[in-house]
This record gives structure tokens, C-alpha cells and sequence, in this order.
């Protein structure tokens, strides 16, 4: 027993190994799964693997994948997934959210060892694919997702991915534009160069005129082409009466186009063609900046990811396995353990025991007997079931939440961005001084008019402004995402600024929903008893044993005589000639029950006598209460829970009196509850997890949501939270607020530039060279101070935090194994 | 000083190709992913086949061997 005590670390997934290792190859492994996915490994000499990151592995649950990919027998989804497939080739592109080290490329790009079948395998890093080709005569795709998943890397297929391709198409576009915009703003300046030294005078006509035409039709492509979208967004500004930072620059864009086009022609000047192509390219890398969000995370999940691709439709005692579409009322569908039920239906075989908690909230699973209703979207634990569907799935009470928001857009007039509200006033401002200035110099010498108008237009465009806020708040976002939240949007930065109400779910948000407090009261136990609950809870797939079976983990099973389980009831056996019953009050007291308790109770008996009972709580998140004692003097705090109402005197004691507490809430309860506040003109931050908050996390200003493993699903969202980071979330609305406030120091310091430039606009002495130098410098000026000061907050509050929570380090550690490269 | 015309026409044309480079790289998706080539050039394909033919010999001595004794 003694050697025990050094700890084993495993080989293939670096967990802690407890007190029995897996040996394999001399080498220690947490489980069977791990020591199998290395066998694999070893026998076909792919053992580098671990060479390149030291425990690089997945750990899994052996045997969770058996029955899963079935569906992509079924030619007409397989189809759908084919990049390309002609002869016996095809090619296709899987997502597997696992993907996070440079162990994982390697093995991942060395399949068609594993198996002949594959030609070629590619990992995109950044999105977490890997693009197979492959001989459809040797490996089926649901061999080769059989595949991926024994070396546990298991793809997450779903038919929703079309609208990611449309983004990258946008993409690409912005680096053509950028790429062309930066090629004619270099050989433009390069053409200019003369007309800004001393002498240039004496240059001779041809060559100006040459330079000037050569000016010219470089600027046509970043004209008509780079700048496009920003004259386009103007336009459609007008139209919709509505100014936004667009159209100010449009008309610096055009007013410079113009005046130069003249001068060149006139032979009258050289223009401000470097300006022009200066301003555009600029603006471009801005909006690259502020457009570079977390390609691998999806913040649009609606309930088709959640839901199976397919399921198992029973037709005449067979199987087949059918996409959920096509499934039709008065069909018969078979559903595994920890299968989801995608339709309502009714039960017409087995027992089911149905985890609700994507749904309600409700962490306890509900006992249906056959004849009973059962609603899309619960978990089935425990053996299988058959089901009639009621309802199509479309019509689901669950989807309908969803179809709620469907006609919905998503430019529901949340918060008024900052810089549009400054560029109706900015935009009026400069009119009126272009116009001053015009009329002024009408009267006293008409030549300079029209120059001193158009001057006003081109020294005023807001370049500097216009790059501030994407500077600030991008970096902010990408810093925020190194702490482990990670924005939608950079827009959702100024958003977190403005919230004064927060409301949080309780299951999986405030609690840990895998984490569960075991007490005992009663009698003190001895270690036959314990041996005796394990060895017992280890034949029930119950949820509630399985707690136990956990709670136990150090202590080793023995053999368990007369098993029987009475569902909803509870469990007995004996072990070592002793009786032993476990399960609720009911069960142990035999019909005479004393005290109904809202907590979560099971009752333990030995030999007929009581021993007492195990009460489950939820187990609170380490350092919510700080983390509410912190929120609590700022926000208005709220509590809406889908269970009942058992933890109340818990959380009054977390809570300030202040904060409101409900329970009971349907999703539509919460979604109505976020309606509410929003009418009381309160900005709502709303955490949540799960489906069940999909509603509410979609109403709010913000939406939040909260997630142990942030490529897993989450509901459609703002922002996604790692679970280890949610006591820090009061640093992050201060890091947001901050930079708000350095948003608004960028666009006063962008101000004094045009300011400056204005001084000489007005006065009709405009030359190309001050346009040149200014534009430039107050950009890159701006930017920086954006940058640095940014980074500068977010350092100091990471050092701040790290002082502060040295005892999570540890935790943390696996985090941010798999968050690395997300930027 | 006309030589001048002559070096901004081949400059252009020297900076249009890399311009039409970077295009054409932007195209083919080699700035999807910035991270795995930078991984990918250090796996080392040769050593894994070289191990694979030490092993083949191995083998092939093995069974020759084997053939030789019976």
C-alpha cells in the first residue's frame, strides 16, 4: 500500500492516475481508455506522439461513441458532409474540438497509418478541422469517425456549418482590399516623394504630369474597389436617414478624390492621392483588427447542434438510422443511454429516467413510465427506450423557444454604439465649419472659397476616430480572451461597459453542475459500510449513485450478493452477509415517511436498521461570494433558478437582501423575467448555461454564457466564459469599463489632431504635405496609445488577479493547455 | 533623366508581381491557419521511414536467419 502513495501521472492524458494505474508498457495510465488509445499508438509506431508535448492526450469515457455515428450510414447525410466525391475519392472536413497541441497535428496528420484507407489528412489548427481525403472502398466515414474517436479525437458532426463559409468569403475580401489598397498607397507615396522635398519647383512639367497621371490610375482601385464599402455604408446611411462614422469619411474620401482629380487634370497641383489611398488603407487594417474574432468558437448555436444528426427509428422491429428531419409524427424511435430525445413523444417501452436539466434546469432526473409524455430535449439515462413521436421536431416545445427569435434580427436596437452617436454631432460640426469657412472666404476673396470648404471636409475625416474604438476595444477583446472570456464581438467590449443589472441562472452557473456536496447525517460510518455503498452503487446507473459511486473513489468495490433495483425506489444487496439498502425515505422506512425535505436524499439501512441518510447539495462555485461581494454595491443582482427552492437559505446568506431570488422559472419565465428589466430601462447582463437560458441569454443587452469546456456546445451567446475564470468576472467588467474610458481619451486625442488640421483648412492654406503628414501620424498615434494603454490595464489587473488567486493555479493549468493559440 | 520612366514602369511591374503573390496566396488559404505549418515543418517524416526500413531489415535478417536454421 505504501509505493501507492506516489502519485502516477498518466502517460497519455497527464491525469492523476489515483491509487490503481492502468500499467501498460511499463507506463502508468488513468484508465482503459487511454492505455488502449496508446496501444493503438504503440503498435503502429506512432509513439512520437508523445514526444512532442508530454501527455498530450484526451481522456474519454471508454465505449461512450459506440452507437454514435451509425447515422453516417445513411448515404443522404453522408452526402451532404462530402467536400468532394468523385470515383472512390472523397473529401471531407470534421471538426473535432479536442485538436489543441502540436501532438495533436502530428498524429492527426499521420492517419493513413492508422489506416491505408486514408490518402491525405490536414489539420486546420486555428478552427480545429482536419480535412480528410479518402478511398471510400476501404474506409467508410463512419469507420473513419470510428476511427478518430478509438484515438479519442472525436468529431462533432452537425449540419449547420454553411454560415460559416459565407464569413470567410467576407474575409478574404478584406485582405484583397487591404492588399491592393497597401500596393497603390506605396508606389503613390514613392510618386509624391518629390512634391515634399525642397526644389520640387524645378522639376520638369513632363514629369509632374507623368506622376500625376500615374497617381491617378492607381488610386481608381482603391477607389472604386477598397474603399467601396465605406461609400456603400454611407449611402445606405442617408437613405435610412441615420449618420453613422461613414459618412464623414465617405465625404473626406470623396471631397480628396475630387479636388485631386481637378488639380492633376488642371495641372495645377499634385493632389492628395497618397492621403486618399493612406486613409483607405488604414481604415482597412482597422477593420481587419476589430473583424479578427475566434474562428474555432461558435457563438450562434441554435438547437440543430444540440440535437443528434440522427436517431434510430424502429420499422418493423429494425433499425434504421434517420435524420431528425425527416422523422414524422407516429413514428417509433429507439433512445439509448445519454441519448437526447429530439422529438415529444410518448414513452411506449421501458423506464426512462430523464435528465431535464438542458431544458428546466432541474438537475433531478424525472421517473415516466410507459404512457407517459416525454419532451424533446431530455437526457435518457439508464437502458434503452421507445418513444411515438407526438410532435414533429420543429414543433417541439423546446424548438419553439427557438423559433421565437427567428424572425428576430439580431440589430435589435440594443445599445447605440458610442462612435455613431459621436459622428451625427461630428458630421453637423464639420459642415457648419466647412460652410463658415466658405462663406468667409466668399466674401473676402472668392478664389479660396470652394478650397477652403473642400479643405475643411479632407482634414476632418475622421481616420483617427474612426481607427480608435477598433484598436481599443479589439485588443481588449483578444486580451480578455488570453484571461478566459472570450467576446463575440468587439462591440460586446462596450456593451459590458453600460450593464447595471446582472442576473444569473443558478444550476451550472453559480453552482457546479458535475461537482456535487455529499453529506452524511447519522450515525458515523465504518469502512464496511462504505465498502458496502460502493460495492452497491456500482451496478446502478442511477445519477444519484453514481455521486456516491464518486464520492467513494479511493475505496475498492467487493462483490455484491442479490442485487435488485426498484426504479424510483432504490437499491439493496448484500455484501458480506449484511443487508444493505440504499434509496429514498420511502423506500428504507417502508411506506412510513416522516419528513418530506426539499433537498436531494437518499437513506442507507443496514440489516433493517437506519443508519441515516446522505444529503446532495449543489456545490457553489469557489469564490462566488467574493465575486458577488464585489458586483453587489454596483449592479442589481438577480437569481433565476429552474429547481426548487431547497437552497434558498444558502444563497440568502451569499446574496446581499437586496438581490431578487426566484425559482421555479421556465425558460419562458426567464426570458420574460429579462423582458421585464429591460422595460424598466436597466442594461441586463445574463449568465447562464445550457438550453434552458437560451431564451434569456438572446433577450439581455449581454448574454454570457458559461462553459467548462468552450468548444462544447453553448447556447447562442455575447460571450463565452470558462468556468475556472467566473469569479474573475467582476475584473472583466472593469477591464470593459476601462476601456471605454481609453476610447474616449483616443477620440478627444483624435480631436486635437483635426483641431491642427483644421487651423490650416479654414485659412485656405491646406498644402498636400500637411494632409499627408497628418493623416499618418495622428492614425498611427491613436493606435498606439489605443494598444499599449489597453495592454497596459489588462496587464496590471492580471498581475492583480494572480496575487490574488495563486491557489487556482492549479486548476486552472488544464485550461489553459486547451486555450492556448486561440488568438 | 527620361531613364526614369523606364524604372518606374519596371518597378511597377516588379511590385505588381508581388502584389498578384500575395492574391494569389490569399486565395489559396495559406493565411487560414498560421499555426500548424509552423508546426508541421518540424515533424520529421524521414526519421519515421528510416525506422520503418530499420525494422524491415530487422525482419527480413530474422526470418532469413530462421530460413537458414531449418
Amino acid at each position: 500500500m505504501q509505493e501507492e502513495t506516489k502519485k502516477h501521472i498518466c502517460v497519455h492524458c497527464g491525469d492523476d492516475c489515483g491509487s490503481h494505474p492502468v500499467i501498460w508498457d511499463e507506463k502508468p495510465f488513468c484508465c482503459n481508455g487511454c492505455s488502449t488509445v496508446y496501444q493503438i499508438l504503440h503498435e503502429n509506431e506512432l509513439c512520437t506522439y508523445y514526444d512532442f508535448e508530454s501527455n498530450p492526450g484526451i481522456k474519454i469515457e471508454a465505449g461512450k461513441y459506440k452507437e454514435k455515428f451509425a447515422f453516417l450510414d445513411d448515404n443522404e447525410i453522408a452526402e451532404q458532409l462530402y467536400e468532394f466525391a468523385e470515383g472512390n475519392i472523397r473529401k471531407i472536413t470534421l471538426y473535432i474540438p479536442s485538436i489543441h497541441c502540436s501532438s495533436c497535428i502530428w498524429l492527426l496528420e499521420h492517419l493513413n497509418i492508422l489506416n491505408q484507407g486514408v490518402i491525405k489528412s490536414m489539420v486546420n489548427f486555428v478552427k480545429k478541422e482536419v480535412a480528410i481525403t479518402f478511398n471510400s472502398d476501404e474506409i467508410s466515414i463512419r469507420e473513419l469517425a470510428e476511427l478518430l474517436s478509438s484515438i479519442h479525437y472525436i468529431p462533432e458532426i452537425t449540419l449547420d456549418k454553411l454560415q460559416l463559409k459565407q464569413n470567410e468569403e467576407v474575409n478574404k475580401s478584406l485582405l484583397y482590399k487591404i492588399g491592393i489598397a497597401g500596393f497603390c498607397f506605396g508606389n503613390i507615396m514613392l510618386l509624391s516623394l518629390p512634391e515634399y522635398v525642397p526644389g520640387h519647383e524645378y522639376l520638369e512639367t513632363h514629369f509632374k504630369e507623368f506622376f500625376g497621371m500615374m497617381n491617378f490610375f492607381l488610386v481608381l482601385p482603391v477607389f472604386f474597389y477598397s474603399g467601396s464599402d465605406y461609400l456603400l455604408s454611407a449611402i445606405k446611411a442617408i437613405k435610412h436617414k441615420f449618420i453613422n462614422i461613414d459618412v464623414p469619411i465617405s465625404m473626406g474620401i470623396l471631397m480628396l478624390f475630387i479636388q485631386s482629380s481637378i488639380e492633376i487634370f488642371s495641372g495645377s497641383g499634385a493632389g492628395y492621392m497618397d492621403s486618399l489611398t493612406g486613409l483607405i488603407f488604414f481604415l482597412l487594417i482597422g477593420k481587419w483588427y476589430q473583424n479578427r474574432t475566434y474562428q474555432a468558437l461558435s457563438f450562434e448555436r441554435d438547437y440543430r447542434s444540440y440535437f443528434p444528426v440522427a436517431v434510430s427509428k424502429l420499422e418493423k422491429g429494425i433499425e434504421i438510422s434517420t435524420p431528425i428531419e425527416k422523422l414524422q409524427k407516429g413514428d417509433i424511435i429507439l433512445i439509448r443511454n445519454q441519448e437526447l430525445i429530439p422529438a415529444d413523444g410518448i414513452l411506449m417501452k421501458g423506464e426512462a429516467q430523464i435528465d431535464y436539466s438542458f431544458v428546466t434546469g432541474e438537475s433531478k432526473p424525472v421517473f415516466k413510465e410507459s404512457g407517459d409524455a416525454v419532451f424533446a430535449g431530455g437526457k435518457q439515462i439508464g437502458s434503452a427506450i421507445e418513444l411515438t413521436i407526438e410532435k414533429d421536431v420543429i414543433q417541439s416545445r423546446l424548438t419553439q423557444l427557438w423559433n421565437q427569435f427567428e424572425g428576430e434580427d439580431s440589430s435589435n436596437t440594443k445599445l447605440n454604439s458610442l462612435i455613431d452617436q459621436i459622428s451625427k454631432y461630428f458630421t453637423i460640426v464639420i459642415i457648419a465649419i466647412g460652410l463658415f469657412a466658405g462663406i468667409y472666404w466668399l466674401l473676402n476673396d472668392s478664389s479660396k472659397a470652394v478650397f477652403a470648404f473642400t479643405s475643411v471636409l479632407i482634414v476632418a475625416c475622421p481616420c483617427a476616430l474612426a481607427l480608435s474604438a477598433p484598436f481599443a476595444l479589439g485588443n481588449t477583446m483578444r486580451l480578455m480572451g488570453r484571461m478566459g472570456i472570450y467576446l463575440k464581438s468587439s462591440a460586446v467590449v462596450e456593451k459590458l461597459n453600460s450593464i447595471t443589472a446582472i442576473v444569473f441562472d443558478k444550476t451550472g452557473t453559480i453552482t457546479q453542475a458535475d461537482e456535487v456536496k455529499v453529506n452524511f447525517h447519522g450515525d458515523a460510518l465504518s469502512d464496511d459500510d462504505k465498502i458496502a455503498i460502493k460495492s452497491l452503487t456500482r451496478h446502478s446507473t442511477h445519477t444519484l449513485s453514481a455521486t456516491l459511486y464518486e464520492y467513494y473513489k479511493s475505496i475498492p468495490p467487493e462483490t455484491v450478493v442479490d442485487y435488485t433495483e426498484l426504479p424510483s425506489m432504490g437499491i439493496s444487496g448484500t455484501i458480506n452477509g449484511r443487508k444493505i439498502k440504499l434509496g429514498s425515505a420511502k423506500f428504507i422506512h417502508e411506506g412510513k415517511t416522516e419528513t418530506s425535505s426539499l433537498n436531494t436524499e437518499v437513506y442507507l439501512s443496514v440489516d433493517g436498521k437506519i443508519k441515516g441518510h446522505f444529503s446532495m447539495s449543489n456545490q457553489y462555485r469557489t469564490g462566488l461570494s467574493e465575486l458577488i461581494n464585489g458586483l453587489a454595491p454596483k449592479y442589481d443582482l438577480h437569481i433565476l433558478s429552474g429547481d426548487n427552492d431547497s437552497e434558498m437559505e444558502n444563497l440568502k446568506q451569499i446574496f446581499p437582501t437586496t438581490s431578487i431570488i426566484r425559482f421555479n422559472q421556465s425558460p419562458n419565465d426567464k426570458l420574460e423575467y429579462i423582458n421585464n428589466l429591460k422595460k424598466q430601462n436597466k442594461y441586463v447582463l445574463m449568465i447562464g448555461d445550457g438550453l434552458n437560458d437560451a431564451g434569456a441569454l438572446k433577450t439581455s443587452d449581454v448574454g454570457i454564457s458559461i462553459a467548462d469546456d468552450i468548444y462544447h456546445f453553448s447556447p447562442a451567446c455575447d460571450a463565452i466564459l470558462e468556468a475556472s475564470k467566473f469569479q474573475e468576472l467582476k475584473y472583466f467588467l472593469k477591464i470593459s469599463a476601462k476601456s471605454v474610458w481609453i476610447v474616449k481619451l483616443s477620440f478627444i486625442l483624435s480631436f486635437l489632431y483635426n483641431l491642427f488640421g483644421l487651423y490650416f483648412a479654414v485659412q485656405g492654406i491646406l498644402s498636400p504635405i500637411v494632409a499627408a503628414l497628418l493623416m499618418p501620424i495622428s492614425s498611427i498615434s491613436v493606435v498606439a496609445f489605443a494598444t499599449f494603454t489597453t495592454n497596459y490595464i489588462a496587464k496590471s489587473k492580471e498581475t492583480n488577479n494572480k496575487t490574488e488567486s495563486n491557489m487556482k493555479e492549479a486548476k486552472t493549468s488544464v485550461f489553459l493547455k486547451k486555450s492556448v493559440q486561440l488568438n | 533623366m527620361s531613364v526614369l520612366f523606364v524604372l518606374i514602369g519596371v518597378s511597377m511591374f516588379v511590385a505588381g508581381g508581388f502584389l498578384i503573390a500575395f492574391l494569389w496566396a490569399v486565395k489559396k488559404g495559406q493565411y487560414d491557419d498560421s499555426y500548424s505549418p509552423s508546426v508541421r515543418i518540424l515533424f520529421d517524416d524521414q526519421e519515421y521511414e528510416a525506422q520503418k526500413e530499420e525494422k524491415k531489415q530487422q525482419i527480413e535478417k530474422e526470418t532469413t536467419k530462421k530460413n537458414h536454421k531449418s
